[in-house]
């Protein structure tokens, strides 16, 4: 079963990593949209900082349903999706697979990167590293919530919009309590309350959305 | 052993077939026909377990299949009209992860020699996007010299292959029927298969007028 996990996530890593291209879209996204603030907003540093946490979780928020409309998809039209399915390995250990190396490619690097976003909207330091905890124990959350959308709206025409409108709604406790936490941090509140809240939506989306995600893949390949 | 009993398929709101019953025993191939849209492909997918059949049940050993999932699918290789094969990885990554994921794992060895005795000896470390669509074909086909499935639900395995290939194909699949494997498939295409039971199922059959 370890061994199965492991051809999986080599696969979708080695895969991205000879496009390099796809894994770059989703970074360059993050960090055009959160530069636009201080050009859209002006330079006003007390500002910016006021506003930061919200708009460096809204674009993590967009920049993880750009790639999610690819998560199955090229699996659907080559027929590797077909072979998933009728493997004598359960469903939900491949799906997650797949989700975990989509959170590696797409999550991770957000994490990554957010300091040096979060510097330039003027956060301090205490505030960028709730930040990058915050990215970390909620990413995962999207891709995990996101791959039930994606799969519901496999082959589905239009389906990018639908997922939208699908995930978004879903998406958005983690985005009060991500934020949140950050505001906590910025006027020096405790932000336990946040991270146990970000804490259980992780345990519950680790155990329900690959389950739920393979079981949209059955209905859409039906 | 496979046995269908009853079986009804609708796609969209046109009914394909019903009422359709065959069995299928250790050692024997059956031969799916019909014209084009008869429900050819729809019956090998539901045979396989992904497509829900509107009415009717599947057995493998009188059990459900539906019940025994993993347990029937461990002993099920099916290969369709979509290869499964991933452009950027090489014909021996794409035989050795598509065997993995389907839960039984092969050596690099194995792989080599698989892919040798398909007639893709020198390729095995091509990325498969610049092979030819016969050698493509020949990738995925490769899984049945490594499987150790014992049904195979072939969906045209003929197309797009050369002559040496088809010649080569109809000596796996006489091999596998003989050591008591089960095959189902179709084709528009002739073939030959030597001294072993040839089950035919005519889809025309079973077309329903609306």
């Amino acid at each position: 079963m370890i061994n199965v996990l492991r051809w999986a996530i080599w696969r979708d890593l080695t895969l991205a990593a000879r496009r390099k291209a796809e894994i770059l879209t989703t970074l360059l996204f993050f960090v055009i949209v959160v530069s636009l603030f201080p050009l859209g907003v002006g330079p006003e540093i007390g500002t910016l900082a006021e506003i930061a946490p919200g708009v460096m979780w809204v674009a993590a928020l967009l920049a993880s349903m750009l790639s999610l409309n690819r998560l199955f998809s090229d699996d659907y039209h080559d027929g590797t999706l077909e072979q998933l399915i009728i493997s004598s390995q359960p469903l939900a250990l491949l799906v997650f697979s797949k989700i975990l190396s989509h959170w590696f490619l797409t999550g991770l690097p957000l994490v990554l990167i957010s300091p040096v976003l979060g510097m330039q909207l003027g956060l301090d330091s205490d505030s960028i590293i709730i930040l990058m905890l915050t990215l970390l124990v909620g990413t995962p959350v999207l891709s995990l919530i996101g791959a039930v959308g994606a799969g519901l709206t496999l082959g589905v025409r239009g389906g990018g919009v639908l997922l939208s409108l699908l995930i978004l709604p879903l998406y958005i406790p983690v985005l009060i309590f991500g934020s949140g936490a950050v505001e906590a941090a910025q006027t020096g509140l405790g932000v336990e309350a946040h991270f146990s809240l970000l804490g259980a939506f992780l345990v519950g989306s680790l155990i329900l959305a690959p389950i739920g995600a393979a079981a949209a893949l059955r209905i859409s390949l039906d | 052993m496979l046995s269908c009993a009853n079986l009804a398929c609708m796609r969209g709101d046109r009914l394909l077939f019903k009422g359709l019953n065959f069995e299928l025993n250790d050692g024997e191939l059956m031969h799916v026909k019909g014209v084009n849209g008869s429900g050819k492909t729809s019956l090998l997918r539901i045979v396989s377990g992904l497509m829900l059949a509107e009415d009717g049940e599947i057995r493998w050993n009188s059990e459900n299949i539906r019940k025994l999932r993993e347990e029937f699918q461990r002993d099920l290789l099916y290969i369709g009209h979509l290869p499964g094969i991933k452009g950027d990885l090489t014909a021996l990554e794409n035989l050795r992860v598509n065997m993995a994921l389907s839960g039984h794992e092969i050596t690099e060895d194995e792989a080599w020699n698989a892919l040798g005795e398909i007639g893709l000896k020198g390729r095995e470390d091509l990325p498969a996007r610049v092979l030819s669509q016969g050698q493509q074909r020949r990738v995925a086909l490769a899984r049945m010299l490594v499987s150790k499935a014992k049904f195979w639900v072939l969906d045209e395995p003929f197309t797009a292959l050369d002559v040496k290939a088809v010649d080569m194909l109809q000596h796996v699949l006489t091999n596998h029927v003989k050591n008591n494997g089960m095959i189902m498939l179709t084709t528009h295409q002739d073939f030959t298969v030597l001294d072993i039971n040839v089950k035919m199922l005519d889809m025309g059959n079973h077309e329903v007028d609306l």
